[in-house]
Order: C-alpha cells, then sequence, then structure tokens
C-alpha cells in the first residue's frame, strides 16, 4: 500500500517536472554560447515587432515577436553573421522592421529633418532676433518703433477732453 | 465728437516718418500672424490624416514585384494536395490568401473569396498560417473551401518568408510567380472590384 503510494507521488511528481522541463524547452530558449546569445539579445532589441510596432520583438509577447526570436537564434546558431540576419528579415519585411531605419535614401529626411528644422527656425530666430534689437537702438533717439512716442499736442488734447468728456 | 473727423488725418500727417517704419513692421508682424496659424494648421492636419485616416497597420510590402519565396507545404490534414512554389507559376494569373481558423476577419472575407472562385477563373490558393491541423479542417468544412490548392504552414515559417505579419493577407501573383500585389486585412467586395480585379486585367494585357 504505501509503495503504492510512492508510486502514484512519483507518477505526479514526474508529470510536473515534465510540465517544467517541456517549458524549459521551447525553442526560445537562449542559445547555450553566451557570446551568440548576446548578440542574439542585441539584433531582437533592434528589431521591431510588426503587430505591436512600438515594441521590439525583445520586448513583445506576440507571437511573431516569439516567432522571429526563434528565427534569430536559429539563424545565429546556423552561423549567420548580424547582418546576415538582419537582411534575411528586411528583404521579407522591407526597412520597417528595423527598429532604427538605415540613413539611405528618403530616411535621410527622417534622420536629418528635424535637425535642419532646427537650424533653419534658429537662424530665422536669431536674424529677427537681431533686427528688433538693431531697430530699438536706432529707434531710441527718435522715440519710434518700439519706445511710445510722446504725446502731439492735438492726442493730448484728445485725450483731455475724452478724460473730462461726461457720459451723458 | 463733432472735433474728431478733422483731427484723424491731421494726426496722421503729422507722425508720417514714424508710421512709415511701424508700417513695415506690422505687415511682417501680420505675415508672422499668417504664417504660424497656417503652419500649425498643415502640422495638425498631417497628424490628423495619419491618426485617422492612414492605417498605420498597413505597412508597404518589400517583395512587390520579386519572386514569391521558394516553400513547399504539406496539405492540410484530410487533403491530398499541398502547395509549393511551382503551383505559382503555372502561366495564370493567381490569389494567394493567408488565412487560419483562429482568425476571426478571415471568416468575414471568406464568402468574398467564395464568390470570387465561383464567379471567376482565377485560382485562389491558400497557405493556412499556424493552424491546427483539426481545426483548419473543420473550419474548412463548415465555412466552405473556394481554394484550389492549400499548404499548411504549421510553425509560420513560410508566412515569414512572406513578410506576413497578420492574417488574413492576401497577394496577386502573375503567371511567372511574382508578387504583384499585397492586401493587408479584410478582402471587401469594394476591393476585389475596384483594385483586385482591375489589377489582374491590367497584368493580362
Amino acid at each position: 500500500m504505501r509503495a503504492r503510494r510512492f508510486l502514484i507521488g512519483l507518477a505526479i511528481a514526474a508529470v510536473l517536472f515534465g510540465a517544467t522541463g517541456a517549458k524549459a524547452f521551447s525553442p526560445d530558449e537562449p542559445l547555450t554560447d553566451p557570446a551568440l546569445e548576446a548578440r542574439a539579445q542585441t539584433l531582437n532589441k533592434g528589431l521591431r515587432c510588426l503587430v505591436c510596432q512600438g515594441q521590439s520583438i525583445a520586448d513583445s509577447n506576440a507571437e511573431l515577436a516569439r516567432d522571429l526570436r526563434v528565427l534569430v537564434r536559429e539563424r545565429l546558431a546556423a552561423g549567420d553573421s548580424d547582418d546576415d540576419v538582419t537582411d534575411y528579415l528586411t528583404d521579407r519585411y522591407g526597412d520597417f522592421i528595423l527598429m532604427n531605419p538605415p540613413v539611405k535614401g528618403a530616411n535621410y529626411v527622417l534622420w536629418f529633418g528635424p535637425v535642419a528644422a532646427l537650424l533653419v527656425g534658429g537662424t530665422a530666430v536669431f536674424f529677427a532676433f537681431r533686427r528688433t534689437r538693431a531697430s530699438r537702438l536706432s529707434g531710441a533717439g527718435r522715440g519710434s518703433a518700439s519706445a511710445p512716442a510722446p504725446l502731439t499736442p492735438d492726442e493730448q488734447r484728445r485725450l483731455d477732453t475724452l478724460l473730462d468728456d461726461d457720459p451723458s | 465728437m463733432s472735433e474728431k473727423p478733422p483731427q484723424g488725418p491731421q494726426q496722421e500727417s503729422g507722425s508720417q516718418p514714424a508710421s512709415d517704419g511701424r508700417e513695415q513692421g506690422s505687415s511682417r508682424r501680420r505675415l508672422l500672424f499668417v504664417m504660424a496659424p497656417l503652419g500649425f494648421a498643415l502640422l495638425a492636419g498631417i497628424l490628423a490624416v495619419q491618426l485617422l485616416g492612414g492605417e498605420p497597420k498597413k505597412i508597404p510590402s518589400a517583395l512587390i514585384d520579386k519572386p514569391a519565396p521558394e516553400f513547399e507545404l504539406p496539405p492540410v490534414q484530410g487533403y491530398d494536395v499541398g502547395l509549393s512554389t511551382a503551383d505559382l507559376r503555372s502561366g495564370n494569373i493567381s490569389l494567394v490568401n493567408i488565412f487560419a481558423s483562429w482568425c476571426g476577419p478571415c471568416l468575414v472575407e471568406h464568402p468574398v473569396l467564395t464568390r470570387l472562385a465561383e464567379t471567376t477563373d482565377i485560382p485562389i490558393y491558400a497557405i493556412n498560417y499556424k493552424d491546427a491541423p483539426d481545426n483548419a479542417a473543420r473550419w474548412l468544412k463548415r465555412n466552405g473551401d473556394p481554394y484550389a490548392r492549400i499548404g499548411a504552414d504549421l510553425n509560420g515559417r513560410v508566412g515569414i518568408d512572406w513578410g506576413v505579419y497578420g492574417v488574413p493577407e492576401t497577394f496577386v501573383i502573375d503567371g511567372e510567380g511574382r508578387i504583384r500585389y499585397k492586401h493587408i486585412g479584410v478582402l471587401t467586395e469594394d476591393d476585389v472590384q475596384g483594385t483586385i480585379l482591375p489589377l489582374i486585367e491590367r497584368l493580362r494585357q
């Protein structure tokens, strides 16, 4: 009787271990070679999960992201270079799969557009600022543009009548 | 009140040189007041189009005008023939539809594909993407099978070769087996009449 209970316990343990074992041996498992695994992880961080788009395949739980992680590890294990792997994927999915789009063609706008916009805007602001300062300096004596001109006698008279004006 | 009319012009003529410079500055300022909202409106417009109209999920395929990837897939459970690249080079323009029983939108487009298969002689091939074998067979039995041939892509590897990132997707393949068009998402009757059939007509000429 005790032997039977022991056997049942052993069977349950085997099932439990089998379950965790199966999980550990999923194809998403890290590569045994640490250098290769490090390369795989770096690559994964640079590859976009096309289903979720804002995430890399390293961060995503999506099915396709998992499949791509498996693919990256498989290709590295088969001796592919990092460039081979990214070329393989861009051949199929285009540059969009790269988190950092390559610096070429229309992507120049993407990379340097903001810098160019900043330069153009900065230059415009610089000249506008310089011009207003110059006109303020030159105009200070005449009391034009920047400082309000003193009231002419006419204006003063009008102001006085307005202030004295009876609402009735 | 009665003094006002003569005062106005008098005042302006008195301050002529100053008002000239002020005018120049104010016209420049007016230009700025027009340009700034205009620039903002342009930016807001682009963002609105991208946010509401544009479908960010639709990524242009890198495979357009390239030969269909080499593959050979086994049949779906209960079927005799699978699908391979050679089937796509038969000289006929054909469609390749990526579908799965677990994919809801695939069921939505299924009647459209069925009608297309019934009313035209365009062969519709299919890649059954990452499906459980018995689920795929049951789904086809329940909903009908408009496909000329189906290959079962159990691990999704052929799907990756085709640049698939979501089901359903539909490709137009010319007679030499080159990918000429990719439709992402549910294929509607409008897509068929407005895009797919005209494209096939053009390719046939």
